[in-house]
Parts: structure tokens; sequence; C-alpha cells
């Protein structure tokens, strides 16, 4: 198959960019999207160019380093899937892919399609941290969890960190990421010794380098490892519980 | 070739484990080791280069402890490491349920299904602070399968009979990693890590015959600049993807520890390199790597081939009778448990003799659709969902309705640096953990102990060793940046870099990677000939001759530019490449994963020679390069011709 691909380059953080066009023929379907990228990067670099930047690692979905923009949505037109496991075969009949980095105030364009999403760092680092020390954890058969609780915990502990939800948020929110990391913590005895603490501080972060949450739900649409809503809502009930509490835990 | 040509052979290597029987072995060192009183640590710098399980293990445990830590990784975030792609589990010896498992029988399991070829006191190690490792994990967010109870819930791995594995559904490793990381955050939070993200570590500072530092290079903005330490820390991981189509991630390379080799590490049996048994076959040529499917599908899956060569019918259509369950046919105590190396030879051999399904004949059957008639499609849901997802989506196809397709790939590499049982390398000061190094799996790892040997060697024995180290250099003031040996380290990395700019040929360093690929599957892969491992070695020089007359890099060195960090890893394949070829050939018998055709039982299993043979090749750089031996001795588990029969 054919395909005709705009993608957006820019040199550096302070270069403003712009689209370049390319067309690649002989495309199988059975390509992946990052494969369409590495094959325009042959062509181009077959003539004379510098390839187009974009990060990429494990290409099983998992790592979360892949993630670019293709016609307006975060990963692709593919709903819930990373960027590596978008396979043109699914694509329907799109025959124009506009590429461009995954856009958000809060993630720095570096260079052409990588940005920079060092704030989703800062963010759970300010919070989405357990206070045990290695060493002196009890056993881990002494703190029972219900398998339903170990189940849910891991609905939400899927996230794979890619920051697609803060690009597809129109207000440019960490909300579902932030939820997701205070939800799956809550559900686990030990991390939950410090919830409402944690609550405070991702709260407190998530407003301080993201945009608000307007419960649109855009986030849950790209979301690659499926994460629920409803992590944004255990974001607020956790904060609300620790503010009711007075005090933290 | 005559391998006496290729390399000298130097002297009898100590691994300073101590002279108590193995199973007290680390308990004595520990005893042993040094201390830094609490008030004197702050004053004391570890470098910790790579943030996956081992390196954020080592970096959150001495940051906890009170030293000041720096660490490099060349992800934009410290999450990203390699790890976070191990699936299906972490071995533990717990051994909470009645299946008779023990401590010693998880040693035994170790230093068998590695072939004799690993050390015994480090897999004691391995097990006794396994237990800890699953607590601490569990502690700081990583939300394991629960039983209904509420236990932790375990399953079983290749090579065992026991059930000692311990899961996250098929995301073990992302859990690990993301929990470990976190605690790296925690620590950088605190104030007491300083982290580099998008660095390179390009060379290693060596002075006075100790480490002190490090070179890196910023990728963003292509700043190359020293940074100094006491002691250093290399979690850089393994080196399968010099094999090109492997299932470990794109940049996943081994330039931190190659480089720290030509700086007088040594390293050990280069040519251990696991082929991982459920990895998805590759089956297009632009295909940039293969996909990991997690070997606890082989609790429930059955593999088979159709028993005719070249029947093409679709699988549903193959009668039962006309099937060949070639695992549970030749090896019936393990059925499809038997270990990674012995599957994925099976499976290769049952391709190459014409009865390889799919498309382009290079695969075999996964199936489970007896799994699904026993247990419900719900359990197997609940049990492999993510990674049932993860094969449609990449092939297209629905493995709950028609069996999966896999094939054996690159995967783990066994050997990498050596160190001694303090983890620390030839080279006093620099230390490595996880996969870079060596030690624990011989020549074959069992599945579900990478993970393992990672939080093992970053949260319970570096913290403990590296100490050891920094009590005996208290005090010292860390070299200066402009100190000659670090200024010239970094020169040379400059020049390096310039190097690779300015050849201007017409070839990506992407295309040298893969055909260095193919090369190295040809000759050094799943079977090894001494006429095929030296026709490999021509072929390496002549890439390598080419390499260097014909890359092309397009763009420069101040900013962001992937062409030229992968150019810089394919150099180093390259030379790598061929020490594992050379060292592949010099070993004159069949271990675990090196297969030596010449080398083999009448049944064709791999055949040992323990009189020659039953020591670690430690390879010293030079030219030719000197491999030394490190003899190992076995007193808990008698040396024994492995029968998974």
């Amino acid at each position: 198959m054919k395909l005709a691909i705009e993608v957006w380059r820019q040199s550096d953080p302070l270069d403003k960019g712009h689209w370049e066009r390319h067309e690649l023929d002989e495309l199988s379907p059975n390509a992946s999207l990052l494969d369409v990228i590495d094959l325009l990067n042959q062509q181009i670099v077959d003539g004379g160019g510098e390839a187009v930047a974009y990060e990429s690692d494990c290409r099983e979905g998992i790592c979360g380093a892949c993630g670019v923009t293709v016609n307006g949505v975060p990963h692709g037109p593919v709903p819930n899937t990373p960027s590596c496991r978008q396979h043109l075969r699914a694509f329907g009949d799109i025959k124009r892919l506009r590429i461009e980095p995954l856009r958000s105030a809060s993630f720095p364009v570096v260079r052409d399609l990588v940005v920079d999403r060092s704030a989703l760092d800062r963010l759970a680092a300010a919070g989405g941290t357990v206070a045990v020390n290695a060493g002196k954890a009890p056993d881990a058969d002494a703190l029972p969890v219900t398998h339903a609780d170990a189940e849910l915990a891991l609905d939400f502990a899927a996230c794979i960190g890619c920051g697609a939800c803060v690009a597809a948020c129109p207000n440019g929110s960490a909300h579902l990421f932030a939820g997701a990391k205070v939800a799956h913590l809550a559900l686990l005895p030990q991390p939950s010794t410090e919830r409402g603490r944690r609550a405070r501080a991702m709260v407190d972060a998530v407003e301080a380098e993201f945009g608000p949450c307007s419960t649109y739900g855009e986030c849950v649409k790209v979301c690659p490892a499926g994460i629920d809503l409803a992590a944004v809502a255990a974001l607020h009930r956790e904060r609300l519980r620790g503010a009711l509490r007075g005090r933290d835990d | 070739m005559n391998v006496n040509r290729l390399r000298r052979t130097g002297h009898d290597v100590d691994a300073r484990v101590p002279h108590v029987p193995p199973a007290e072995a680390w308990a004595a060192r520990k005893l042993s080791y040094k201390l830094v009183s609490p008030t004197n640590r702050r004053h004391l710098k570890v470098i910790v280069v790579g943030t996956g399980l081992a390196g954020s293990g080592a970096a959150a445990a001495l940051a906890e402890l009170g030293y000041e830590v720096e660490v490099f990784t060349y992800h934009d975030a410290p999450r990203r490491a390699h790890s976070v792609a191990a699936q299906g589990g972490i071995n533990a010896a717990r051994a909470r349920a009645v299946d008779n498992d023990s401590l010693e029988r998880f040693v035994i399991d170790v230093v068998k299904g590695g072939d004799f070829r690993g050390r015994e006191a480090e897999a004691y190690r391995l097990g006794e602070e396994s237990v800890r490792v699953i607590d601490h994990l569990n502690a700081i967010g990583a939300p394991f399968a629960r039983e209904y109870g509420g236990m932790l819930a375990t399953r079983s791995f290749g090579g065992v009979q026991v059930s000692r594995t311990y899961y996250t559904r098929g995301q073990t490793g992302q859990q690990l990693q993301v929990a470990a990381a976190q605690a790296l955050l925690r620590q950088v939070h605190a104030g007491k890590i300083t982290l580099h993200t998008r660095h390179e570590m390009l060379d290693l500072i060596v002075d006075g015959g100790r480490a002190r530092g490090i070179v890196a290079r910023n990728l963003v903005t292509g700043d190359v600049r020293a940074y100094s330490a006491h002691a250093v820390v290399l979690a850089t991981g393994g080196y399968g993807s010099v094999f090109f189509h492997s299932t470990l991630a794109r940049h996943s390379n081994a330039s931190a520890a190659w480089r720290a080799h030509l700086r007088g590490a040594h390293l050990a049996s280069p040519s251990f390199v696991q082929f991982h048994p459920t990895a998805l076959p590759v089956d297009s040529p632009h295909q940039s790597k293969t996909t990991l499917m997690s070997e606890s599908l082989r609790n429930d899956g059955r593999i088979w081939v159709p028993v005719r060569p070249g029947d093409d019918r679709a699988p549903l259509l193959i009668p039962e009778t006309e099937r060949d369950y070639y695992l549970e046919r030749q090896y019936p105590a393990y059925g499809n448990l038997a270990p990674r190396d012995i599957s994925s030879r099976a499976a290769r051999r049952m391709i190459d003799a014409g009865h390889g399904v799919g498309p382009l004949r290079n695969s075999v059957y996964l199936d489970f659709s007896d799994a699904i008639a026993r247990v419900g499609r719900a359990t197997i849901e609940e049990r492999y969902g993510n990674l049932f997802h993860m094969y449609s989506d990449v092939t297209g196809e629905d493995p709950y309705t028609e069996p999966m397709r896999i094939a054996p790939a690159a995967h783990f590499t066994m050997g990498g640096l050596w160190s001694d049982f303090d983890l620390m390398t030839s080279i006093p000061g620099l230390f490595v953990g996880g996969e870079a190094g060596s030690g624990y799996h011989g020549a074959n790892r069992l599945g579900a102990n990478s993970l393992l040997s990672a939080c093992v060697d970053g949260w319970f024995t570096l913290p403990l060793s590296v100490p050891n180290y920094l009590a005996g250099v208290r005090g010292e003031e860390l070299l200066g940046e402009d100190s000659p040996v670090a200024h010239s380290a970094v020169a040379e990395v400059r020049a390096r870099v310039d190097e690779l700019l300015s050849i201007g040929g017409t070839t990506r360093a992407s295309t040298f990677h893969r055909e260095l690929g193919e090369i190295l599957y040809a000759g050094c892969g799943f079977g090894r000939t001494a006429e095929g491992l030296s026709t490999a070695i021509a072929a390496i020089a002549e890439l390598r001759e080419r390499f260097w007359t014909d890359l092309r890099v397009p763009g420069t060195a101040d900013r962001l530019n992937q062409e030229l960090e992968e150019a810089g890893r394919v150099a180093d394949f390259l030379d790598l490449g061929h020490l594992m070829c050379l060292d592949a050939l010099d070993r004159e018998e069949s271990a675990g994963a090196h297969f030596r055709e010449e080398h083999q039982t009448s049944s064709g299993e791999a055949k040992r020679n323990d009189k020659r043979w039953a020591f670690t090749s430690v390879w010293q750089h030079g030219s030719p390069p000197i491999r030394h031996r490190e003899p190992l001795r076995f007193s808990a588990v008698k040396l024994q011709e492995r029968d998974y029969r």
C-alpha cells in the first residue's frame, strides 16, 4: 500500500518547526506505525537528509517510550494502543498520515517527534513513592491482600507512563496518570500507610505542572494501558479523604 | 581457523569466594565486609549507570544508606529501562507451599539449569536473598498476584518442577521496574541522588588501576563530560541485541560494558547467550526486533508441529494424530516446561527439519485449546490477558481460537562483565549488577531468575559490597574533571564521535547491525561448529572494515542525533561479536545454550567436558585477547549430566 506522510520537523527546542511531506510505497499492511517511520527514515537518509528523531524502545507496548500523534490522535488511530502496536492493517481507509509529537505545554519538543516528559517523573517523585528502605519490609505473606484488591491495584498499576493521556487532554491534565498511581498504591497495605500525604503531594504536583481536569475523558480513549476514568475520581476521593481526616496518613 | 593464533591463554583468576561450604559463603563474606559509619557516608560518592532493576535498586539502596549517588541513563526516564519488559515472573525460594521446594532445591535447579558453568555459592546468595526481594518489592508497591485467601500466588517456569515464580499478570518486570524506579525517584526528590537522564556513558575513567569515574555524553546537547566518583556501578543490561533481531529493546546495547572492557575489565564467557523459545517469528524484512512472549505461557500452552514436514494445512485442520508434541514426547518429565536452551534447540531442529509452520515456515505452534477447555477462557485471560492482546496486535490473529506461532530468538546473555563474589570487576572500584554481569546463571538462565538476579544484586548485594570497597578509599579526593586522565578520556570520546561522523560513506549503522546479526545467528547461534565460527570471525572482520570506511551518519554531534548514538553502539557490537565467536570457538565442549555440534550426546544433548572446561572463560582485552580461567568447583550439587527426560 501507499501512504502520503506529513511529518513534523523541528531541529531543537527553540526552532519553530515545520511540516515535511513524503510518500511511501509498497508498504506491507503488517507494518507497524514505527516500522513506517523506520522506512521513512531510510528513504530520507538515502536521499541525503537527516532521519526523523522519534522515541521507541521495547516495541512491545510496555516501556512507554514511544508515542507520536497521528492525524491528531496521540499514539494513532487504533484506540488504546501504543504507537509501537499500531499496525497499518487496522488503519482502515486512512491513506494520509500526519505525524507529530505528543502535544502538550508540559511536554516541550526536544527534536522532531521527541518530547521531554520529565514532568511526569517529577509528579511521580513528589508522591508516587513508598517510604520503605531496602531490607525493612515485613513478610509479604503477613500482609494479606484480597485477590480482588490485587487485581484492581494491577488495573491501575498497568500505566506505562507514555504521557498520551496528557497529550489527549484539551487542558493538558495529568489526572489520569496521577490518579492511577494514587489508586494503585491506596489498595495495597504497606503503601497505603501514607495515602493521605501522597494524595496531597500528588494533587499539589499535578496542579503545579499540568492543566486542570474537566473530566472530558479524552485520556481514557487513548490510554494504551486501558486505565479507567475511575482513576481520576480516585485522585479526588483520596484527596478529600485526607482533607476530611484533617491529618495525613 | 586455529584458535591459538586468535587468542593467548592466561592464568587462573580468583573470584574470592570464601573457603567455606557454599551455603555459608555469603554469610561469611558479609561478616568480613568493612563498614562505613553513617556520618562518613555522605562524603563518599558512587556513580550508578543504568536504571533497570539492578541500577535503580543499587542507587536507591545506597542513597537510603546515606551515600552520595549520581545516576546515569540514556532513557528519558528511569522507568523505561529494559527490566520493564520482563513478563513472566520472579523466582523466590520462599518454599511456603508443600510442593517440597527449599533453598537447596532452588540451588540445585539453578546450578543444573546453568549446566554447571555458574558459581554455586552465588546461586545460594540468589536463593537466600530472594525471600526479602519479594517482601521489599511488595512493600514498595509491586501488586503481586494473590490467591483468594490473600497470600502470594505462584506459578511454574521452565527447568523446575515446583511452583516458585511470583508474578503480576504478564507484566512482572513492569511492576517491579516501576516500583524500583519510584524508589530511585524518592531519593532524587530527597536530594540524595543526582539523576542524569538522556546521558550515555561512553568511557570509564581509570586512574592508578582503579575506577574513578565515567565519561558521559548528553544526548540532547552533545556535551561530553567527565564525572568522578569513589566507585562506579555498571548496571547496563545484556547484549543479546548484538543479534539485531532479539527480544531486547531497540536501544539495549553493550557499549558501557565494552568500554569498561577496553579499560581493563574482564569479560566472562561472552558466547553464553540464551535463545528464548517463545518469541514471535520474524515475518517481515523491515522488522526491527522480535517480540517476546513470556515463558509463563508454557504453563498452559502445548507446543507442537505437524508430523509431516511441509504440512501447510491450517492448524485446526490438523488432527491430533498428525501433531507432534515434541517436547512432551522427548522430555516427558518436564514436557513443555523443559529449560530454555533445550526448548529453543528442539524448536530450531523441528524448523530446520521442515516442520516449521506459518508463511515463512519459521515457527512452531503454542496451543491453548486444551487449557481453555480445562480451566475456561476467563482464567486464561486473567493469567495471560495482556500477552494474548499483544499477540493479536502484532500478528492480527486470535490466540484464543487458533494456536500462537512462536520461534526462538536471541534473548538473555549469561555472559558479561566478569566480577568476583562481591560483584567487583577486575578493575577495583568498578562494580557490576544485573544482566551486565555474569556469575549466577552459568551457561543457561532459568526463566524468572533474571528479575531475581537484578534485584538481588541491586538491593541486597551491592549495598553491602560497595561500602566494603568505599571503606578503603574513605577520605580520598575525587578525581578532578581537569585531571590529565579525565581530560584525555573526554578527548578520546570526542575524537571517536568525530570519527564516526566524518567517515562519510553510504551505509547506515542499522544496516551493518542487521548484517552482523545475520552472521551471528548463522555462526554463533543455536548450534555452533568450528567451521561456522571461523566463517563468522572472517565475516565480522570484513564487515568491520566496511563499517569504518562506508558508514554514513547524517547530522551533527551538537544535538540529539539517534543515528550517531546507534553508530557508536554498532561499532562496539562488531568488536564484541568477534569476541563472542572467539569464545565459542575456544570452548571445545557444549554446555547449556552453548551448543557445539561436535560435542553432543547420542541423544543430541549438550555434552560437557568437565575435565577440561569446568571453568568460566575470563577474557582480557588485548591483541590478541587473553583468555584466563576461573575454575568452578561444585560441592553441594554434584556434577552430573543434565537429564530432563
